[in-house]
């Protein structure tokens, strides 16, 4: 097996540092932390961690760095590890992000990197939060599809312009990043929140569910749609780009030209 | 210290997230709408107000006691100023009454709050409704034509 293969003809010759072959950047951070182990100490507390990371790093490796060489003690929720899974919301610098999507070389090093429970629900430890309240309105506007008509025999057809109306609204990965930044919710916890109102849009605007009323109905609760102030946190949070406001209003519209 | 952790996938509830009974009717989506509605309205109640006060004829140097009891003798401005103190008064106890139930987070306090509130918008309404109507531009002193 020593014959000499040759060259393929599809063969580019490359100059030294095009095309991903250079070294890596290589950069110090600090990672602020806000720690709460409810074992041992009784209020949440900062910790800071010196860490060299990589210029292809994300949030989520500098925890993993944390984790697995400085303090095992450490723990976050993290599943799938890139963006799909919505497990690894926390707060980056003041701002909900999902950790497996944020790379640390868009992040400022100058400053402490602070990395934060999202906001809004009841801490267990570090970076974990009891999901169950936010869960519990997705579950009371019904995420699933109902259809009075006759069971077809292949799939239920529609069209690309039905579709459409509520494509935007099925990217939801259930990551909480939005309804744990608004500040409604942050209050008391009743209303809603956004991702129960988006999982309810992606329902009441598809053509191939009938329960689209029921859901209306239940959205126009006091702590519904109408506790919306429109910030546009829920918008900005959101790691799937989806247009959660405009959702929202969308919803407002569909109760109201429902009422009148 | 130890604390007590429930067990994951428990449903169990933190009480503070248990919402109350689901509403009844549509209040809410009634005083969003009236919100916009009335928004709209003041837009050109209050522009209208300002540009005939401050603008037309000797403006601004023009206002005194004689200036509002000539208005007011005009029933088109007492129904404009009438229009404008209702919807300005609800407008503004609506949005008073949406910042209490987003900032104040005790059942208690909430109430306290919006009790004043409402009896405050009441008595200022009533109060501002009764001087339209029952104003009399005659009082002792006053020299002007309708009055000799």
């Amino acid at each position: 097996m020593s014959t000499e293969l040759p060259e393929p003809a599809s063969k580019i010759e490359l100059k030294p540092g095009v095309g991903g072959g250079g070294e890596i950047p290589q950069f110090n951070i600090t990672l602020r932390v806000r720690r709460y182990l409810p074992e041992t100490t009784a209020d949440a507390y900062w910790e800071d961690f010196e860490l060299t990371m990589y210029g292809t790093d994300r949030v989520l490796d500098a925890l993993h760095k944390v984790k697995w060489d400085h303090d095992g003690s450490l723990s976050f929720r993290r599943s799938c590890a890139h963006g799909v899974c919505g497990s690894d919301a926390m707060r980056i610098n003041g701002r909900n992000r999902l950790a497996c999507k944020t790379l640390l070389k868009d992040l400022d090093h100058s400053k402490p990197i602070t990395v934060e429970a999202i906001k809004g629900l009841p801490l267990e430890k570090d970076l974990i939060v009891d999901m169950e309240p936010f869960f519990q309105s997705y579950r009371e506007i019904m995420p699933f599809l109902i259809n009075k008509g006759h069971e077809p025999s292949a799939e239920r057809y529609q069209s690309a312009e039905d579709h459409a109306k509520f494509e935007d609204t099925t990217k939801c990965i259930l990551c909480a990043a939005c309804t744990s930044s608004c500040p409604v919710f942050w209050t008391d916890g009743q209303y809603f929140g956004p991702a129960a109102i988006v999982n309810a849009h992606r329902f009441i605007f598809d053509s191939r569910d009938d329960a689209g009323d029921m859901r209306l109905e239940v959205l126009n609760d006091k702590e519904g749609v109408w506790r919306c102030r429109t910030t546009f946190n829920c918008t900005e949070a959101c790691p799937r780009g989806i247009q959660v406001t405009q959702a929202i209003a969308e919803v407002k519209q569909a109760i109201l030209a429902r009422s009148i | 210290m130890s604390a007590d952790i429930a067990a994951p996938r428990s449903q169990r509830l933190d009480p503070k997230y248990v919402r109350a009974r689901k509403s009844r009717g549509s209040f809410e989506m009634v005083a969003w709408l009236f919100m916009r509605l009335s928004g709209v309205a003041l837009v050109v109640l209050i522009f209208g107000h300002l540009f005939a006060n401050l603008m037309v004829g000797d403006g601004i140097t023009a206002i005194d006691f004689g200036f509002v009891a000539g208005k007011w003798a005009d029933p088109v401005w007492m129904f404009w100023d009438l229009a404008m103190l209702w919807l300005a008064m609800l407008h503004g106890t609506n949005g008073v009454r949406t910042i209490i139930n987003d900032y104040a987070e005790k059942p208690a306090t909430r109430v306290w709050l919006k009790g004043i509130l409402y009896v405050a918008t009441v008595v200022i309404v009533l109060l501002g409704t009764m001087v339209i109507f029952t104003f009399d531009p005659c009082i002792a002193g006053n020299t002007i034509a309708a009055c000799k």
